[in-house]
């Protein structure tokens, strides 16, 4: 008799493998079906030390708490304040980062340019250019200078009020991308000088500057190509924010934005995404060491983004020296994006609501990372954008209720001794003692 | 009978980049209205700085005596700008319309990511003439560096001279005319038969140039398209 036939003998029950778990396994037999990688939109979607490993200490006897609802926590912040002759002012330092019309509807530019207009803050074109829906709902608009310069004109460049300059993103820091030719319908071909339905490269370098040495003369040019009124900004993604910040401030930025890896992008390697660059939390503090280095933190802004979910995420970036956050993704989402409405369709796509991220396929249930017109049309642009409002409102009064517990009468009060690690790995990255010590890895060995 | 004097041409007003900013240099050429009568401008020592003559919106001539930095007559929207000297990288980068004309040589990425307008290179370019062009047309009567016309979009390049590797790498729709030959060719950019259209374009092109060439000398080079959708099978050529 076989001994694994009889009921009454334990079995060993299927075990997987932590190496070769099942997504691994999927990844290796898909890889060997079609012999390509996988593409996808989104940041990194792998466990990362983030703003979940911190912990606010809030006030006790040693500080004195602001009366919730009644004591003011003000939230506003200035942009650009080295040279800029406008310098931006913004009721809230949350921001909406750039993403391109083509990778998204027109109607979901719409949106974003209505809810940030609404909240008293900023949005960002992207790739692709500047639509009028998002000039025209976006008090204030910043116009990113990028590697393609698709639909990069002079006459858009006078009518932003900033102007940022990519040189990277926290989901591909040395990459560049492509909008597939299912996006390129006849207005976005149009928009980019390209014929329709090709795949678009955007360049993964800037067409005619090299170097730190060059941009500051592209920053020059730029300045007077808009009388030196408008604020510039210095896109990376996270890698060496030290030397990174440093030579932006060099190159003469008035704005630096810090970008980690859990930001998104429309289209890129999944291999990419998960392997290349920092996690915003790792990366903050080496960029504000830059700024005080050189005598500028808080007279050169710094913004920083990937993976701001919530008031306390906000709260934590600024009290670990940033002046301000952008989101992206959470944008998306408050939009409606992976909304439990469309789980029918996205089970005909092959995932759940909460998953989807196939956002370069053009096929988004919810209307907002496609130009499909038929899907586009089911994205209310005035409800999108009050849904946007809603959260950024949310975001703002947590991080207020987050900075009054901690005695702060403004939301640039908060501070890193505010703060505790509830891990090593973050206790190092934040440079931020850990829970129930004086320990700092790598910087004190007190306890 | 009185006859109606033909208006005496007007003298140049000059700008000394040694005795005044650039700024407000380029702060008055950018602010003059649509219908000015203020026409001819003249700039002089610019001694290599950086951005001269950038963003000016009014078809008036420029004429700047010497040679120029980075990005001279950058975003050009209608002006007529002549450099009597040598370029430093990006001329005319982003132009719209107008004409940029170079007496001497120019350094990389001239006329990069232009939609419009025309510039002319009397002597050499270097790396990168035309990267990114999105339909100006560009004449270098003299030869072109390495990966020029990488990955343009549209308008036209025409090199009287020789063209360096890897030209019209990832091209696009644009045209490129080499007369000088070639070195190698980038990846997807092949030679295509001199068609009638082209042919013309090209005349058209040496004309405004006041290029002294024959169309019958050059060859045409564009797109062979296979890169136009990503597929693994061209992994190769990437």
């Amino acid at each position: 008799m076989n001994e694994t036939s009889d009921p009454r003998i334990p079995q060993t029950r299927p075990r997987f493998s932590a190496t070769f778990d099942p997504h691994s396994i999927a990844e290796i037999q898909r890889a060997a079906a079609t012999g390509i990688y996988d593409i996808r939109g989104g940041g990194a979607k792998r466990k990362l030390p983030h703003f979940d490993d911190l912990l606010f200490l809030g006030a006790s006897i040693s500080r004195y708490p602001l009366e919730g609802y009644r004591e003011r926590c003000g939230t506003d912040v200035t942009l650009g304040t080295r040279f800029a002759k406008n310098p931006i002012k913004l009721k809230i330092p949350v921001t909406i980062a750039g993403m391109s019309f083509g990778a998204l509807s027109g109607n979901a530019k719409e949106a974003l340019g209505r809810g940030a207009t609404a909240a008293g803050t900023s949005t960002t074109t992207g790739d692709g250019g500047m639509t009028p829906e998002e000039r025209g709902h976006s008090q204030t608009l910043v116009y990113q200078y990028l590697p393609s310069r698709y639909g990069m004109n002079l006459t858009d460049l006078r009518k932003a009020d900033a102007i940022e300059v990519v040189i990277g993103q926290g989901a591909k820091p040395g990459g560049g991308g492509i909008l597939l030719g299912q996006k390129i319908s006849p207005r976005v071909a149009a928009m980019r000088n390209l014929p329709e339905g090709i795949d678009q490269r955007s360049a993964c370098r800037h067409p005619d500057w090299t170097g730190p040495d060059d941009l500051e003369i592209k920053i020059l040019e730029l300045r007077e190509l808009t009388n030196w009124e408008k604020p510039i900004y210095v896109k990376v993604g996270a890698s060496r924010p030290y030397y990174d910040t440093a030579l932006a401030i060099k190159a003469g930025a008035d704005v630096v934005v810090l970008d980690g890896m859990q930001g998104g992008t429309a289209a890129t390697q999944e291999v990419f995404i998960e392997h290349v660059g920092l996690p915003i939390l790792a990366a903050i503090r080496p960029a504000v060491q830059a700024l005080q280095d050189l005598g500028y933190h808080r007279k050169i802004q710094l913004i920083v983004s990937g993976g701001i979910r919530t008031g306390a995420d906000v709260a934590k970036a600024l009290a670990l020296g940033a002046d301000a956050v952008a989101i992206g993704t959470a944008a998306l989402i408050a939009l409606g994006d992976n909304a439990p409405e469309w789980e029918e369709e996205y089970r005909k796509l092959g995932t759940t609501s909460g998953a989807y991220d196939d956002w370069h396929e053009g096929r988004d249930p919810a209307g907002i990372t496609t130009q499909d017109p038929v899907l586009a049309a089911r994205l209310d642009p005035v409800k999108a954008g009050r849904r946007l409002a809603n959260y950024l409102s949310v975001l703002t009064l947590e991080a207020q209720a987050i900075a009054r517990a901690c005695g702060k009468s403004h939301l640039h009060n908060l501070e890193p001794e505010d703060l505790v690690a509830l891990t090593i790995e973050a206790a190092a990255m934040a440079q931020i003692p850990l829970a129930g010590t004086n320990w700092i890895p790598g910087k004190s060995t007190g306890f | 009978m009185r006859r109606a004097l033909k208006p005496a041409a007007r003298e140049p007003v000059v700008f000394d980049l040694a005795t005044r900013p650039l700024r407000d240099i380029n702060a008055i050429l950018q602010a003059l209205p649509a219908h000015t009568n203020e026409t001819a401008w003249a700039i002089a020592n610019p001694r290599g700085a950086h951005a001269v003559a950038v963003g000016v919106t009014t078809p008036v001539s420029i004429s700047i005596d010497g040679h120029v930095g980075y990005y001279c007559a950058g975003m050009n929207d209608g002006a007529h700008v002549t450099i009597a000297g040598n370029a430093g990288p990006g001329v005319a980068e982003n132009m719209m319309s107008g004409t940029v004309h170079v007496m001497g040589d120019a350094s990389q990425a001239a006329g990069a990511t232009a939609h419009g307008g025309l510039l002319i290179i009397e002597g050499n370019a270097s790396a990168r003439c035309g990267i990114s062009m999105k339909g100006v047309d560009i004449v270098v009567k003299g030869s072109v560096g390495h990966m020029s016309g990488f990955m343009a979009q549209s308008g036209n390049l025409v090199i009287l001279g020789v063209a360096g590797e890897a030209l019209g790498d990832s091209l696009y729709e644009a045209n490129i005319f080499v007369r000088g030959g070639i070195t190698s060719l980038g990846a997807d950019c092949e030679e295509k038969p001199m068609t009638e259209a082209a042919s013309a374009i090209l005349e058209t092109l040496l004309k405004k140039a006041g290029a002294d060439a024959d169309p019958k000398d050059f060859k045409l080079f564009g797109s062979a398209r296979t890169l136009y959708h990503f597929h693994v099978d061209n992994a190769d050529a990437y």
